[in-house]
């Protein structure tokens, strides 16, 4: 059985050649969570773009292969590609106030995928998600979906964009720091129910951030980033055990505890970054894009 | 608050209407040349000069003059045209939906032109598609309508005669029109032979007017678009799989054209403006054709109640614009 | 760290370059039109009427661009014709600018009640239609030189006053002119020595632009004979009247347009493009 995303030795470049991504190969199983960690630019929102074929123009995928349950993307032709997508793939977007369109109401936003991508009769798709606003505890569905974004708080339009997400059954949702725009009281209530539809939905996840104590809260598996390059990749519950890599260590040493909130935090350390530094040099050094 | 706001911009309307009428007559009373003078007869008596001065209302001071004009205004007499002896409002009703008609349709050419090369402009961000579209928009941009007006009378008018290029309608079509808005009644008559004639005439003048009209439509909505389809929800739209056309129709397009629309308004009046030394040149009879032989024939009433009306548009507009922004922003909608 | 702008601009500005250049020649050709012009540019004579420009069959050696109904010759009047379009460019654009961004800066920088009476007399000069205006301005005043420079300086000085309004504004807001207040310097000082600065690109950039305009309505008010005097060598005059014999001499309205189209171009151009090489921002 193909795994649900297949991403095989992927490079991007920037116009100038910099390299953005670095042969980065990851998978995600069909139902399984996969947390995509790492800094600030390290490329981990670079990664979701590339599934869901939303790069910036100046990004160039230059080798490597992103395969969705089996069919590589990079095979298929724009608008070939644009439908498998919005069939089997969705993303959480990590700002609510700016993922939905403010001068649309919120219903027809929810149901435009179903109806006009997937081809649903209208009431059917307006059945559905008023299930999912139900799952995710939105108890005013007519309100709700007859609303402008500006008219609804930043939970309940992250709450809407999960629900939408969702509503389509995808095979794979790309959920991009979900968490980050939203007050920390909310922050929990977003991670429990992105977890409880992941489980009951069986949907596989690729959730990134950049916070390891949502890591260890919400995923199977984990990949750590670092400028484009994957450092370490395990178990969620092995790596918080036994981190391999000193970055990976550095990382935890860097995030406070939900344990122990009070802990002094160590920046990440420099030698680990100057270490890293030079391994990534000598790998761009080596490094030529074959094709 | 809408309606707070429209009241506040009404009594600024008032405002610039009375100053723009101060303005003009103050300009046209120092004029030197007697304007009775010149519609007598040589050899006419003093004693006659003397009368249709009275007639006229030009033997007050200055200021009484205003106010008797201002009374009549208000009461929607604009007076007497010295040199076509007719009611001035009359006149002026008369020419205006020619000249409606030209800048309306004028502003479909703009829109039509400017906004799929914005959309297409945004799509192809960063090709030499965009790179062509912005130097067209900065070529039209720099030149003015009276040379284009000029450019389009060599091309069409006499390189490759398909357009008529003087007059608004052939003269030997005979009309059946009771309204001045030919273009409208010949469509709402179904009288298709007589549109073809009318926007044979009318083409050339409404692109000339159109064009730099056109290439700021089509560069500050590009702009505006851009700006826009960085927004996440338009990323969202582009996962769940619709085309670019698509998202930026539907997603991008409306969001952006809301702060593009001020400076249209702003830019319309620009256009209507235009119109003064486009109708001359395409000898097309609307009201800036005969303010221009007002002008030489120094007819005072008839300047006056031209600028006017066309003051009155300008200021019209621009409440029409703010009114719109008002209404299809949904913040201020319900806010 | 070597500071960027302090680098020498790499690009070769090609715009800056090309506009500049046709401008240069504009102005020599004004300048030395005595010298440079073939023939004089009033002399009629009837039996060298609508001649053909060189390069067409029926040509007359000397007389490049052919001749207008009346036997002028063409090339001699527009080089002329520059002499009147860059006069009124210059005076009227540099008298625009003057009082327009005085009155901006006044209004952008005290705000208060002088903005406000600004502000108001804008509004009511943008509901005049422009191209009216001035011809009834130039019908006030008397055609002459003189008479349409004041015309196009009354009309066009709101341009720099909501350009420059709008920027001093901003400009008023900034840390700096703040700094300077708490130094202890007084308001008009501030607003010479650190605002006007700063909005001077955009002074100059619109003073290009206004230079490019002025030569057109000019040119708009000699097309409606209202400009210098009816048989003086203007380009607006020489275009009104190719328009008349358009079907028998196009060449009567084709070298003044082109001579237009790339004046004005130019005078866009060249303020765009010493905008961009001026402002600190930008660059």
């Amino acid at each position: 059985m193909s795994a649900c995303l297949d991403i095989s030795n992927l490079s991007a470049t920037l116009p100038s050649g910099q390299r953005v991504l670095r042969s980065v190969s990851l998978t995600v199983q069909p139902g399984e969570v996969r947390a995509l960690v790492g800094e600030s630019g390290a490329g981990k929102s670079m990664i979701g773009k590339a599934v869901l074929g939303v790069l910036p123009p100046s990004v160039r995928i230059v080798e490597g292969a992103i395969r969705l349950e089996g069919t590589d993307l990079g095979a298929l032709s724009a608008k070939e590609r644009r439908r498998l997508i919005g069939a089997k793939a969705a993303l959480i977007p990590q700002d609510p106030l700016t993922a939905l369109n403010p001068s649309r109401r919120v219903g027809p936003q929810m149901t435009d995928r179903l109806v006009h991508i997937l081809g649903w009769a209208a009431d059917k798709a307006d059945r559905r998600v008023r299930q999912l606003l139900d799952e995710v505890h939105i108890r005013e569905p007519d309100r709700v979906m007859k609303a402008y974004p500006h008219e609804l708080s930043g939970g309940m339009r992250q709450r809407v964009l999960i629900a939408a997400a969702f509503a389509s059954e995808p095979r794979l949702i790309v959920a991009d720091e979900p968490t980050t725009a939203l007050d920390v009281t909310v922050q929990k209530q977003i991670l429990r129910l992105i977890a409880q539809l992941q489980q009951e939905h069986g949907t596989a996840i690729l959730f990134v951030t950049h916070d390891l104590g949502v890591v260890a809260k919400v995923s199977q598996k984990v990949t750590v980033l670092y400028a484009g390059k994957v450092v370490e990749e395990a178990d969620t519950p092995a790596l918080f055990a036994n981190p391999q890599h000193a970055y990976t260590r550095a990382l935890m040493a860097a995030t406070p505890k939900y344990t122990d909130p009070q802990a002094s935090l160590k920046p990440v350390d420099e030698s680990v970054l100057a270490g890293l530094a030079a391994e990534i040099a000598v790998a761009d050094h080596d490094w030529r894009p074959h094709g | 608050m809408i309606l707070q706001r429209f009241l506040i911009r009404l009594i600024t309307m008032a405002i610039t209407l009375l100053g723009v009428s101060v303005v003009v007559f103050v300009i046209i009373r120092v004029a030197p040349g007697d304007p009775i003078a010149m519609m007598l007869p040589p050899g006419a008596t003093d004693a006659d000069i003397a009368r249709l001065r009275a007639l006229y209302g030009l033997d007050r001071s200055i200021v009484e003059q205003y106010f008797i004009w201002l009374s009549g205004v208000v009461q929607g007499n604009f007076g007497t045209s010295i040199s076509l002896r007719q009611d001035v409002m009359s006149l002026v009703l008369s020419r205006l939906p020619a000249t409606l008609e030209l800048s309306i349709f004028a502003l479909l050419i703009a829109l039509i032109i400017g906004g799929p090369l914005a959309i297409v402009g945004a799509r192809e961000q960063g090709t030499a598609v965009e790179a062509g579209i912005d130097v067209a928009n900065g070529a039209a941009l720099s030149i003015p309508d009276f040379l284009w007006g000029l450019a389009l009378i060599l091309l069409f008018g006499v390189l490759w005669p398909v357009f008529h290029i003087s007059g608004r309608v052939s003269p030997r079509m005979d009309l059946p029109f009771v309204t001045q808005f030919y273009l409208f009644e010949s469509i709402f008559r179904l009288r298709f032979d007589l549109t073809r004639d009318l926007i044979g005439h009318m083409f050339m003048p409404a692109l000339a007017l159109a064009l730099p009209l056109a290439a700021i439509i089509s560069q500050l909505l590009k702009i505006s678009l851009k700006e826009v389809m960085t927004l996440d929800y338009v990323t969202l739209a582009r996962v769940k799989g619709f085309s670019e056309t698509k998202v930026i129709l539907r997603e991008a397009l409306k969001n952006a054209a809301l702060p593009t629309l001020t400076l249209i308004g702003v830019q319309f009046t620009f256009l209507i403006g235009g119109t003064v030394i486009i109708e001359r040149l395409f000898s097309y009879e609307g009201l800036g054709n005969m303010a221009i032989d007002a002008v030489i024939n120094r007819d005072l009433p008839l300047i006056q109640g031209i600028v006017l009306v066309f003051a009155l548009i300008f200021v019209l507009i621009n409440l029409a614009v703010d009114m719109m922004y008002a209404l299809l922003n949904p913040r201020l909608r319900h806010g | 760290m070597v500071d960027a702008r302090a680098l020498p601009r790499r690009r070769f500005d090609a715009r800056l370059m090309l506009a500049g250049g046709w401008l240069l020649v504009v102005l020599l050709a004004a300048i030395f039109a005595p010298l440079v012009a073939p023939h004089d540019p009033l002399a009629q004579d009837l039996m060298l009427e609508r001649l053909p420009p060189f390069w067409l069959p029926g040509s007359e050696p000397g007389y490049w661009l052919g001749t207008d109904s009346l036997g002028r010759d063409l090339l001699s009047r527009l080089i002329f014709g520059a002499r009147i379009a860059l006069i009124v460019a210059f005076v009227a654009a540099l008298a625009a600018c003057i009082v327009g961004s005085t009155l901006g800066l006044v209004a952008g920088y005290f705000g208060g009640w002088p903005d406000r009476i600004i502000s108001r007399i804008v509004d009511i000069w943008m509901a005049f239609p422009p191209v009216l205006f001035a011809i009834l301005l130039v019908a006030v005043f008397g055609t002459g030189l003189m008479s349409v420079i004041i015309a196009i300086a009354v009309i066009d000085w709101t341009r720099f006053c909501r350009v420059i309004r709008a920027e001093a504004m901003s400009q008023a807001r900034m840390d700096y002119v703040e700094n300077a207040r708490i130094a202890g310097f007084g308001r008009l000082r501030i607003m010479v020595s650190e605002v006007l600065p700063n909005v001077l690109p955009s002074i100059v950039a619109l003073l290009s632009l206004e230079m490019g305009i002025a030569v057109i309505v000019e040119a708009i008010l000699s097309f409606v004979n209202l400009s210098i005097s009816s048989d003086a060598p203007t380009w607006g005059g020489i275009i009104a009247e190719g328009r008349l014999s358009i079907h028998q001499a196009w060449w009567v309205l084709v070298f003044p347009l082109i001579a237009l189209f790339l004046t004005v171009l130019s005078f866009s151009q060249f303020g765009e493009g010493l905008k961009s090489r001026f402002d600190p921002v930008l660059r």
